[in-house]
């Protein structure tokens, strides 16, 4: 639950997903659900000389198994929020 | 929202499907009509096979991208060339 609530709040902020197979693909974080399925709105593959696979794919859903990576914006980050929240999440389980 | 809409699917084993979305599920299985696999290689274009009306297992689903007819219209598949995807490793 603690990613996915730290994910709502990044929603609107872009972010480069790197996936198990070694694509990247970076865009607007639209919506991410329980399972960590992400959203991405305007996205684009990282290396699209490399991978022309999606150069017409605007918008797409990646599922959330198959992610191994997702690059944050660095003020995107609340460290001292998201260390309470794992003190917190730890204490409980 | 994406129903009815011509969807591109990446599998695990780094397959690029093409089809019309008809029905998904929470488990993200997907049923795709008029669906057809296009090949990419190296030495030539994009070769595409018909498949037709498939159901697709979330299992190994990597990502499901909204395909823009604009920038599909503008594609040239025949001059593409390109490695094929890698499969997914866990």
């Amino acid at each position: 639950m603690l990613f996915f609530s730290y994910f709502k709040d990044l929603v609107g902020r872009e972010v480069t997903v790197e996936l198990k197979n070694d694509l990247a693909i970076r865009g607007t974080l639209h919506s991410v659900d329980q399972y960590l399925n992400i959203k991405l709105e305007n996205s684009r593959v990282v290396d699209q000389d490399k991978y022309p696979h999606m150069l017409s794919v605007r918008n797409c859903f990646i599922r959330g198994s198959v992610v191994r990576y997702v690059q944050l914006p660095p003020d995107g980050v609340d460290v001292e929020l998201l260390h309470d929240a794992t003190r917190r999440e730890a204490r409980g389980s | 929202m994406l129903l009815s809409e011509l969807i591109s699917v990446i599998t695990n084993d780094g397959r690029n499907i093409v089809g019309i979305l008809k029905g998904f599920d929470q488990a993200t299985n997907i049923i795709l009509d008029e669906s057809h696999e296009r090949v990419y290689s190296t030495k030539e274009g994009v070769q595409q096979i018909v498949l037709g009306l498939y159901i697709i297992r979330g299992d190994n689903i990597s990502i499901v991208g909204e395909l823009d007819e604009d920038l599909e219209a503008r594609l040239d598949l025949t001059e593409l060339r390109a490695h094929p995807l890698k499969p997914v490793i866990h």
